[in-house]
C-alpha cells in the first residue's frame, strides 16, 4: 500500500512537472488514429476505424477521438504524429506498418503519450506498445477452400509488401491449399503497395489471363474481387480485412475480417481507469480479432464444413496452422514433425514454405 | 503461342484498356500545356471525374452518359483554376497542386455513400463475332468504346495542333502570348478554354477508372495516375503520338511486369517493379534527344499568367 502510494505520488509529480494528463485513471481520453489510407476502402483502414466508432461508442463523453486519413509512410507520419501528440492526443494508434520507425521515433520525444503500433515488433521506449492479429490463421482456412475450389490447380495471391506479415499469409495460404490439394500450384504478385485500385485490378487480371481462378490479396481495395467479378463467376476471391459483403453474390466466397474494436476498447479502457500497461498483444481467431466472414453458396457444403471444422480447431487452440514438418524453400527443414511455429519465428518470417516458386523481393 | 508463359495477345489488349485513364488526361493536358499553360490539378481532375462519372453512370443507369458527367465535373473543376489563374492571375504552380488537394478532398466527401455500389457495365463495342477473331480479333475488336474513343483523340489533336487554324492558335498563344496578343486573340479566353478541354479529357480519363477498370468507388481511386500523365506529356515532348506511346508503355510494361511475376520470369521483382517508370522515361528521353535547337520543345510560354496591361 504504501508502495503504490509512493508511486502515486512519483506519478502526480511527473504529471505536474509535464503538464500532461496520466496517472492512476483519467476522466477524459483524447484516442488518436492514424490511417495509412481512406477510411472508404472497404477494407484494412475501414475496420480501423469502426474499432475507432466502437471506442467512441463504447465510452461517449469520457472520450474524444481523432483520425487522419491517407498517412504517408515515411516521414511525413512523424509529423502527423507529432502534431497529434502536441494536439492532446493521450493514445496514439498508428495502424501500418510502414509507421514503425516514426511512432518510434515520436513516442521518445513524448513520453507521456501512449503509442500503440499495429503489425510491428518495435518497442523502442516503455510507451509503445505493439498490436496484432493472427490473419496467418484465416490465411488458412482461405488456403483450405482455396484447394478444394481450383479447376485449373492455380491459385494467385496479391502481395502488397515483404515484411513477415505478408509472407506469413503467402506460406499459411499455401500449405493449406497443398494440403487440401496436392497439385495446387501459388503464383504470387508483388503489387508494392497497400492501396491502388488500378494497380491491384492489374494484378487480379495478370493472374486471371494465366489460368489462375483462386485469388487472395493482401491489398487493401476491393478492386481485386471487382476483377474477378467480370469473369462471371469462373474466378473467386476472398474478402481481405473487411467481409466485403457487397460481392457475395459474386467472386468473394468468404473472408478475413479485422476486429479491432475489443482491442481498441480495452486499451483506451485500461488507460481510462488507469490499469494500462505496456503491451505486445497477438490475438487471433480465438480472441475475436481475426474472424472468418460467411461462407457462401458457391462453395460446397462438405468444404464449407471442412473449413469452418478447420476455423473452429484453430480458435480451440487444437491446432496450430504452422504444424510441423514444414521445409524451408531451399529444402532445408524449419519445423520438425509435430512442432509448432514459435511466434518469433513468424514475425521475422523472411523465407517461402517448400513448394512455393519464385523469390522473396529484399 | 505464349512466350515465357505469357500470351503476347492478351498482354496487347489489356496494356491498351489499362493506358486509356493516363492517355485522355495525359492528352488533355498537352493540350492545356500547349498553350501555355501549367495546370498540376490533373490527379485532381482526374479523381473527381472518377467520382463525377461514377455517380452520374449510377443515377442514370447508363455508362456513357456517365463518361460524359466525369467529363463534365472534370471540366468543372477545372474552371476553378482557369478563374483562379487567368482571371486572378495567381501562380500556376501553387493553383494547380491546390486544385489536386481539394479534388481529393471533394471527392472523398462526394464519395460517402457510394462505396460498395457497382456501376453499370461498360461493354465491349462491337460483336463477340469480331472480338472471337484470332490475334487481331482481342487487339483490335474487342474492346470498349473508350479505348477507340482515346485513340482516335489522339489523332484528332494530333491534326488539329498540327494542320489546323484553331492549333496554329493554341500554339501562339502557347509560344508566345504577347504576339497573339497583338495579333488581336485573347489570349486569357483561349486558355481558358483548353483548361476546360484538359479537365474534361482529366474527368473522362478518371471516368475509365472508376467505371471500366475497376468498376467500383473507393477513396483515392487514381492513386497517383495524375502525375505520370503530367511526366508523359512532358517526357513525350507535348506531341499527341509520343504521348499515346508513352502511355502504352507504361500501361503495358506495369502489365508485363505483373504478368511475368505470374509467370515466375526469374527476374528480381524490385526490377520489375520500376521497369514501368524506368523505360518509360528512357524511351522518351532518347526519343526526344538528338535533336538541336528546340530539343525539349516546351511551348515558350509555359506557366506564365498574361494580363493585357503589360
Amino acid at each position: 500500500m504504501k508502495r503504490r502510494n509512493l508511486l502515486a505520488t512519483a506519478a502526480m509529480g511527473l504529471l505536474l512537472a509535464s503538464g500532461g494528463a496520466f496517472a492512476q485513471g483519467m476522466d477524459k481520453v483524447k484516442a488518436c488514429f492514424v490511417y495509412v489510407g481512406p477510411i472508404g476502402d472497404g477494407g484494412w483502414t475501414f475496420q480501423h476505424h469502426e474499432g475507432a466508432l466502437a471506442v467512441q461508442e463504447k465510452f461517449g463523453d469520457k472520450v474524444e477521438i481523432q483520425w487522419q486519413e491517407n498517412v504517408p509512410e515515411g516521414a511525413d507520419a512523424e509529423r502527423v504524429l507529432t502534431q497529434m501528440a502536441l494536439g492532446g492526443c493521450n493514445i496514439i494508434f498508428t495502424t501500418s506498418f510502414g509507421f514503425m520507425d516514426p511512432t518510434n521515433a515520436v513516442a521518445a520525444k513524448f513520453p507521456d503519450v501512449k503509442f500503440e503500433h499495429a503489425t510491428g515488433f518495435k518497442r523502442d521506449s516503455a510507451n509503445v506498445s505493439t498490436y496484432n492479429a493472427r490473419f496467418y490463421e484465416g490465411r488458412a482456412v482461405q488456403g483450405h477452400i482455396a484447394g478444394k475450389m481450383t479447376k485449373s490447380n492455380k491459385i494467385g495471391y496479391i502481395a502488397s509488401f515483404p515484411i513477415p506479415e505478408v509472407v506469413m499469409g503467402i506460406n499459411s495460404y499455401y500449405l493449406h491449399a497443398k494440403k487440401a490439394n496436392p497439385n495446387v500450384e501459388l503464383s504470387v504478385v508483388w503489387a508494392f503497395t497497400w492501396f491502388d485500385p488500378a494497380k491491384e485490378a492489374d494484378a487480379a487480371k495478370a493472374l486471371i489471363d494465366q489460368g489462375v481462378d483462386v485469388i487472395a490479396s493482401h491489398t487493401d481495395s476491393t478492386a481485386p474481387l471487382a476483377e474477378a467479378a467480370k469473369t462471371n463467376g469462373a474466378v473467386i476471391g476472398f474478402g481481405q480485412a473487411s467481409d466485403m459483403a457487397e460481392y457475395k453474390d459474386g467472386p468473394r466466397v468468404s473472408s478475413i475480417i479485422d476486429n479491432w474494436a475489443p482491442y481498441y476498447v480495452k486499451r483506451v479502457g485500461a488507460l481510462l481507469d488507469g490499469t494500462y500497461e505496456q503491451a505486445d498483444a497477438w490475438e487471433g481467431i480465438a480472441g475475436g480479432e481475426v474472424e472468418i466472414g460467411e461462407i457462401t453458396a458457391a462453395v460446397p457444403a462438405e468444404v464449407k464444413a471442412e473449413a469452418e471444422a478447420l476455423r473452429d480447431s484453430i480458435a480451440a487452440g487444437t491446432y496450430h496452422p504452422f504444424t510441423g514438418p514444414i521445409n524451408k524453400q531451399d529444402g532445408s527443414p524449419w519445423l520438425a514433425e509435430g512442432a509448432t511455429a514459435p511466434d518469433g519465428d513468424l514475425l521475422g518470417m523472411n523465407f517461402y514454405v517448400e513448394g512455393i516458386t519464385g523469390d522473396i523481393p529484399q | 503461342m505464349d512466350i515465357g508463359g505469357i500470351n503476347p495477345v492478351i498482354l496487347i489488349a489489356t496494356l491498351m484498356a489499362s493506358a486509356v485513364p493516363i492517355l485522355l488526361a495525359a492528352l488533355g493536358e498537352t493540350v492545356v500545356e500547349r498553350s501555355g499553360v501549367l495546370n498540376l490539378g490533373v490527379e485532381g481532375m482526374m479523381i473527381i471525374g472518377a467520382l463525377g462519372g461514377f455517380v452520374v453512370a449510377v443515377e442514370t443507369g447508363s455508362p456513357v452518359i456517365g463518361f460524359f458527367g466525369g467529363a463534365a465535373a472534370g471540366a468543372l473543376l477545372s474552371l476553378i483554376f482557369a478563374a483562379l489563374t487567368q482571371v486572378f492571375l495567381a501562380n500556376q504552380v501553387a493553383t494547380g497542386l491546390a486544385l489536386t488537394l481539394f479534388g481529393l478532398g471533394v471527392s472523398s466527401l462526394g464519395g460517402q455513400g457510394y462505396n460498395g455500389i457497382k456501376p453499370p457495365p461498360t461493354e465491349q463495342l462491337l460483336p463477340d463475332a469480331l472480338a472471337d477473331l484470332p490475334v487481331v480479333g482481342p487487339i483490335l475488336f474487342g474492346h470498349d468504346w473508350v479505348v477507340y474513343f482515346s485513340i482516335l483523340m489522339t489523332a484528332v489533336l494530333w491534326w488539329v495542333l498540327k494542320a489546323t487554324r484553331v492549333g496554329l492558335i493554341i500554339r501562339a498563344v502557347g509560344e508566345s502570348h504577347e504576339a497573339a496578343h497583338a495579333l488581336g486573340y485573347k489570349v486569357n479566353r483561349i486558355r481558358l478554354m483548353c483548361i476546360a478541354f484538359g479537365g474534361a479529357m482529366a474527368g473522362m480519363g478518371g471516368a475509365y477508372v472508376s467505371l471500366a477498370r475497376v468498376p467500383q468507388w473507393v477513396d483515392g481511386i487514381t492513386a497517383g495516375a495524375g502525375w505520370i500523365a503530367l511526366a508523359i506529356v512532358v517526357f513525350a515532348s507535348w506531341k499527341p503520338w509520343r504521348v499515346l506511346i508513352g502511355a502504352y508503355l507504361f500501361g503495358g510494361i506495369t502489365v508485363l511486369q505483373l504478368n511475368l511475376q505470374v509467370a515466375g520470369s526469374g527476374i528480381p521483382v524490385e526490377y520489375l517493379s520500376m521497369a514501368p517508370y524506368l523505360i518509360t522515361i528512357l524511351v522518351l528521353v532518347i526519343m526526344s534527344a538528338g535533336r538541336k535547337g528546340k530539343a525539349n520543345g516546351a511551348p515558350a510560354s509555359l506557366g506564365q499568367n498574361f494580363h493585357a496591361s503589360r
